[in-house]
């Protein structure tokens, strides 16, 4: 039943994850995050071809209670999203890691990754919070 | 899930929402449950079966003495004086400018003992707006506050009597909707109004602080047959939106009248004076110009308390509640707008970060129990 944290993406304090692969990095928010949140019920998501930058917030998750602003963990252009969260933004609720995710950015400063934070540094965070 | 500067306020329920394993919620300086489960099943359980509420952080005010009922008259909006015992009233707390210090439901326990359920973070500034008209209008009357005393739990939904009735030798079925009476629930003396914050039938029982675990494992008990499902704020704001009930800091305020908020028949003009009378007069005289609307999200979108309002392209007004219905599984929302763009069916854009997207004004409230 415990959603796997994975050990090879990185975390943010904001409670997103970012897996590179080969200088695209996939996004999403951790399972921390939609537990928080709560049921999801709406998804804004970026545009591809939309440049974002680093700590700047690029898309939007609404649960029923709330409106949150997702923060991009790495700068970079925006090459794919998630479209099949439009109709079923509880895929957020269900697979955070997963099938949950939001956009893939094309990294334009991979030296970003660095700064953000391990998965035992990020249960840490989220234990002390 | 930062650590809060000052400590939080707790119902005599705390541990039990702990151990239920509730996300908590500071509230208005309470810390609340805000769900359990999640806030659409809780939701769906009201309205469906029966939801069980700790609202342990409303204030409650009794007002006794001579001239009880003259003071209850000139602070509240509503008529107090055609009360029965066993009766109670939504009413509305007025500045002398016909603004909200609070809404509230007035009980008449007594021929000279009222008692005021009032809302959580206005519980002190109640008292004391009481208490100083009390005490300038040398009214022979006492006011006292005692919020720390009771423990208030909501029974709410369509089977809610069926569980309650189990608790109690009180025929449940003879208490009609607004009215009260003085029993005892599982063995403990308890006020049970047939009231409730959720468009449902269903109750609000008041005990003594001491005995509010009890009597919630009492209920949760006798509800199991029924799915009884304990419920936060979460869901009881969606319940409450669905019923196009006021939330005091978002359809009402200290800036808004009862005419303008849709709740005129809160408002007897004829019953005598009454702090913020002569303010409605005028403003009955002049005639309002904005009015709380319900509107439906047509675009894709989700409206939120302050969001801006445009019609014709033009700001005209503001959400004051808004998200999704989940019993309506539509976007919607209240909003204030000039009187003359808030007839039902009239096009309106909501600005949801900074993109307008469309809405339709319609007829409160959004649900009713069939």
């Amino acid at each position: 039943m415990y959603p796997i944290y994975p050990e090879n993406y990185r975390y943010t304090k904001e409670h997103e994850w970012v897996n590179v692969e080969a200088g695209v990095g996939v996004i999403g928010i951790t399972d921390h995050a939609q537990k928080e949140l709560g049921d999801i019920v709406y998804v804004e998501l970026p545009k591809v071809g939309a440049l974002v930058e680093q700590g700047k917030s690029f898309a939007v998750v609404e649960s029923v209670k709330a409106a949150s602003e997702i923060f991009a963990p790495v700068s970079g252009e925006v090459v794919e999203v998630n479209e099949a969260l439009t109709g079923a933004p509880e895929t957020l609720n269900a697979d955070p890691h997963g099938n949950g995710w939001i956009a893939k950015i094309k990294l334009s400063t991979p030296g970003e990754v660095a700064e953000l934070l391990s998965l035992a540094d990020y249960q840490a965070f989220v234990g002390a919070e | 899930m930062s650590v809060p500067y000052c400590e939080l306020k707790r119902t005599p329920l705390h541990n039990t929402h702990r151990a239920l394993g509730a996300k908590m919620v500071d509230f208005g300086g309470w810390d609340m449950p805000m769900e359990y489960t999640g806030i659409v099943d809780e939701h769906r359980a009201v309205r469906e079966r029966v939801g069980l509420f700790d609202v342990s952080h409303m204030g409650e005010i009794e007002v006794s003495g001579p001239q009880a009922l003259e003071l209850v008259q000139y602070v509240t909006t509503n008529d107090a004086s055609k009360l029965d015992e066993g009766r109670a009233q939504y009413s509305g707390l007025l500045y002398d400018q016909g603004g909200f210090v609070d809404d509230i439901i007035v009980h008449k326990v007594g021929p000279h003992n009222y008692f005021l359920c009032v809302n959580a973070s206005n519980q002190d500034k109640d008292f004391f707006h009481i208490l100083e008209q009390a005490k300038t209008q040398r009214y022979d009357a006492m006011v006292a506050d005692m919020g720390s005393e009771y423990a208030q739990i909501a029974i709410q939904g369509p089977k809610a009597t069926s569980v309650l009735q189990k608790l109690t030798a009180s025929d449940l079925t003879a208490v009609k909707r607004y009215h009260f009476l003085d029993g005892a629930v599982a063995g403990t003396a308890a006020r049970i109004a047939r009231t409730g914050y959720t468009g449902e039938d269903g109750w609000e029982i008041y005990v003594a602080t001491g005995e509010a675990e009890r009597s919630w494992r009492q209920i949760m008990a006798a509800g199991a047959e029924f799915g009884i499902q304990p419920c936060g704020l979460g869901a009881r704001n969606t319940l409450r939106m669905e019923a196009a009930m006021a939330l005091y800091g978002h359809e009402i305020h200290a800036s808004i009248t009862p005419f303008e908020a849709g709740l005129e028949w809160i408002v007897k003009l004829d019953k005598g004076n009454f702090i913020g009378r002569e303010a409605l007069v005028k403003q009955r005289e002049r005639g309002i110009t904005r009015k709380l609307t319900g509107f439906e999200m047509k675009g894709r979108g989700i409206a939120r308390d302050g969001y801006e309002v445009h019609v014709n392209g033009a700001g005209a007004g503001w959400v004051t509640s808004g998200g999704p219905a989940p019993t309506l599984n539509k976007n919607i929302g209240m909003c204030f707008l000039p009187v003359a763009d808030a007839a039902p069916g009239r096009a309106m854009d909501v600005l949801v970060r900074g993109r307008a997207v469309e809405a339709v004004t319609v007829l409160l409230p959004f649900y009713k129990r069939g």
